[in-house]
């Protein structure tokens, strides 16, 4: 099925890692970090994914750009399954997919300079020589304000903020369509981080891209994104609309979510209603029967311990995975 | 007006290091309540996790020192104690909470014999009675299970368990302050809701005092009754939380409200960003205001002089030369 002005179209995913263990390195058991997760992202559109950690949000991302093979599921791409490319295919195909790494200290090879880090992708995709080559760099670098001059520093000279900006110039020098931006800002402290953030939205109108943004952070999600998409144990619980998801959240798990994110103004954030979710998430290895959220649930009814919740569509483009809602 | 349990006094800590003089905290002064909440709020190398070193003696010398200043806990000058005297009360009367669990705890210890160590230390419990009181800590930081989860080790903990035994060693000796250095920061949204709220309940049952140091506005707003801000190792605003929320009178404080994207705000251009870089606490000059460089207000004497903290309001101090005409400014753009 392929859907006019949808950028990426993820169905029925899934991602198992085997559990290996005694002589024979025998499969004992699967860590399902992705169970049966679909979605699209439309063309020009940021789609957050937020969620715990451990829920499958990076394994997601990652499941699209083909760095996991993923086990079961389509995500196709332009109209394209990724999943179904050769090698050498899916080579040129990853030039209009990149992605920026949560971790700017361990995300760029520290012998390298910060122009040849830049330019690499431009070697690869045999995109530029010689002097364009430099050029391209020059324009690039200039694109995320970063100064001429530090195209020949190495990376530890850099701040935290700066190489995150490098390590988005790096997914800019290709000039993809899609970008996968891991948690970009979570590393960041908190004026840096709104200097990213205003950095990305600036280059999605500029360059007209599309985002993935991964987050832990509701409120950072909430901002830079169209639509949200929250995670929970390998599942999507709820998608919606970014105001809309603040304004009308209707799944329990999206909820106490919200209620947990301070707002930093103390009469604003003591009159809020708190649902604090108890314990932990489970392990994946083996999750609850049922809905996946049913231990932790509020509201949990006899039929959230036998059967799955389906991702349904309520109207709005509002889609909600729990036997309460219809 | 309550009891102080805690007074800091122009307290410096400066580090020696190759580029010469690192001024970490560099005149620092404010109070703490009984049973008060303070929060410390500033960016990564602010000075504020050295400003609770400091309070603890915990400073690694050389290359750090604490030049000058005094530290009152109970009255008592702390820096003046010789180190055995310090050693009754780190840790007993003041705790402190560290930002990352995992590294904190000792991995090839079980948890009964880390809660039990201060136990036996301050408290004279030895055996079963310093496991029974232990079981109880466990219980009091919501560890389901306690009384078999007492023989695991840490790595059979997730990060937010992790953090609950901190605390409940933190808690052991029944503080009378506890400072928790960024507690939240390694851990999820739900986690950190949960955490805080056995922080807040200990403090109202037990009447402890906290200092939270925290880099995020938004953890703090509900919790702390009592705001500093720091920048560059100096304070630059503080006073009641309300007051510093509602009407912020550094451009620092109004910068880093504005940086914290809301969920309760509309989206898309509410975000104002503070540009620039915090500056090299090792060359920064003694006689400019720290943050002229990344202020949209500064003026020629933000580059001359350097602003001393000044009351704005009751109980609100701020170091700022513009601070009366900051809500103009503001306003204006």
């Amino acid at each position: 099925m392929v859907s006019d002005g949808h950028l990426v179209e993820v169905s029925s995913l899934k991602m198992y890692f085997p559990v290996l263990a005694g002589l024979f390195r025998r499969k004992v058991a699967n860590v399902k970090a992705i169970d049966n997760v679909s979605f699209y992202i439309k063309n020009g559109e940021t789609l957050g994914l937020v969620g715990e950690s451990g829920c499958g949000k990076t394994t997601t991302g990652r499941c699209i750009l083909q760095l996991y093979k993923p086990t079961a599921g389509t995500v196709l791409f332009e109209g394209t399954d990724l999943t179904k490319l050769p090698p050498n295919t899916l080579r040129h195909a990853r030039r209009n997919m990149q992605l920026i790494f949560q971790d700017p200290y361990a995300s760029l090879d520290p012998r390298q300079t910060a122009g040849d880090i830049v330019g690499e992708p431009l070697l690869i995709h045999n995109l530029a020589h010689g002097k364009a080559y430099r050029e391209r760099i020059d324009e690039i670098f200039a694109m995320v304000d970063l100064e001429k001059r530090m195209e020949e520093r190495y990376p530890h000279e850099f701040s935290g903020g700066q190489r995150q900006r490098i390590g988005i110039a790096r997914a800019l020098a290709a000039e993809p369509k899609f970008i996968v931006c891991d948690e970009p800002v979570s590393a960041l402290d908190v004026s840096i981080q709104a200097q990213v953030i205003r950095l990305l939205e600036r280059l999605k109108e500029e360059l007209h891209l599309t985002y993935l943004f991964i987050a832990h952070d509701l409120s950072v999600v909430r901002y830079i994104s169209d639509r949200v998409a929250v995670m929970y144990l390998g599942k999507i619980m709820e998608i919606t609309g970014s105001d809309e998801l603040y304004k009308n959240p209707l799944h329990p798990y999206t909820q106490a979510l919200l209620s947990a994110v301070p707002i930093p103004n103390p009469t604003v954030d003591r009159q809020r209603k708190r649902i604090l979710l108890s314990g932990d998430v489970p392990s994946p290895m083996n999750p609850p029967k049922g809905c996946h959220f049913n231990p932790r649930c509020r509201l949990t009814r006899d039929i959230c311990k036998e059967q799955e919740p389906e991702l349904k569509d309520i109207g709005g483009e509002h889609f909600v995975a729990c036997h309460l809602i219809s | 007006m309550a009891e102080k349990i805690l007074e800091v006094k122009d307290l410096k800590t400066y580090f020696y290091v190759n580029d010469g003089e690192l001024r970490a905290v560099d005149g620092l002064t404010y109070s703490v309540e009984k049973g008060q909440c303070v929060a410390i709020v500033g960016e990564s190398a602010c000075g504020k996790s050295v400003s609770a070193l400091s309070i603890m003696r915990l400073i690694p010398y050389p290359p750090g020192i604490i030049v000058g200043g005094e530290i009152l806990f109970d009255g008592k000058d702390i820096l003046k104690l010789s180190e055995i005297e310090m050693r009754h009360i780190r840790g007993n009367r003041i705790a402190m909470v560290f930002q990352e669990p995992t590294t904190s705890l000792n991995p090839v210890l079980n948890i009964k014999r880390q809660l039990t160590e201060t136990l036996e230390i301050h408290r004279g419990m030895k055996g079963v009675r310093a496991r029974d009181e232990a079981v109880n800590l466990l219980k009091l930081v919501g560890i389901p299970n306690p009384e078999r989860r007492i023989n695991d080790y840490p790595y059979q903990f997730s990060g937010g368990m992790q953090q609950r035994i901190m605390i409940a060693m933190a808690l052991s000796c029944n503080p009378a302050l506890l400072i928790a250095d960024e507690p939240t920061t390694s851990v999820d949204v739900t986690v950190q809701a949960q955490l805080l709220e056995v922080i807040n309940n200990l403090r109202t049952q037990f009447g402890t005092s906290v200092i939270i140091i925290t880099h995020n506005l938004g953890v703090v707003a509900r919790y702390a009754d009592t705001v500093q801000v720091m920048y560059a190792g100096r304070l630059v605003e503080g006073g009641k939380t309300d007051d510093i929320y509602s009407q912020p009178k550094h451009p620092y404080t109004i910068g880093l409200i504005a940086s914290v994207p809301r969920l309760d705000m509309p989206r898309k251009g509410a975000l104002n960003t503070i540009e620039g870089l915090p500056p090299n606490l090792a060359k920064l000059s003694k006689n400019v205001c720290a943050f002229n460089n990344r202020c949209k207000y500064a003026i020629d004497k933000c580059k001359n002089e350097r602003p001393e903290l000044i009351e704005v309001g009751p109980g609100h101090v701020a170091a700022c030369f513009r601070s009366a005409e900051i809500k103009q400014l503001t306003e204006a753009g």
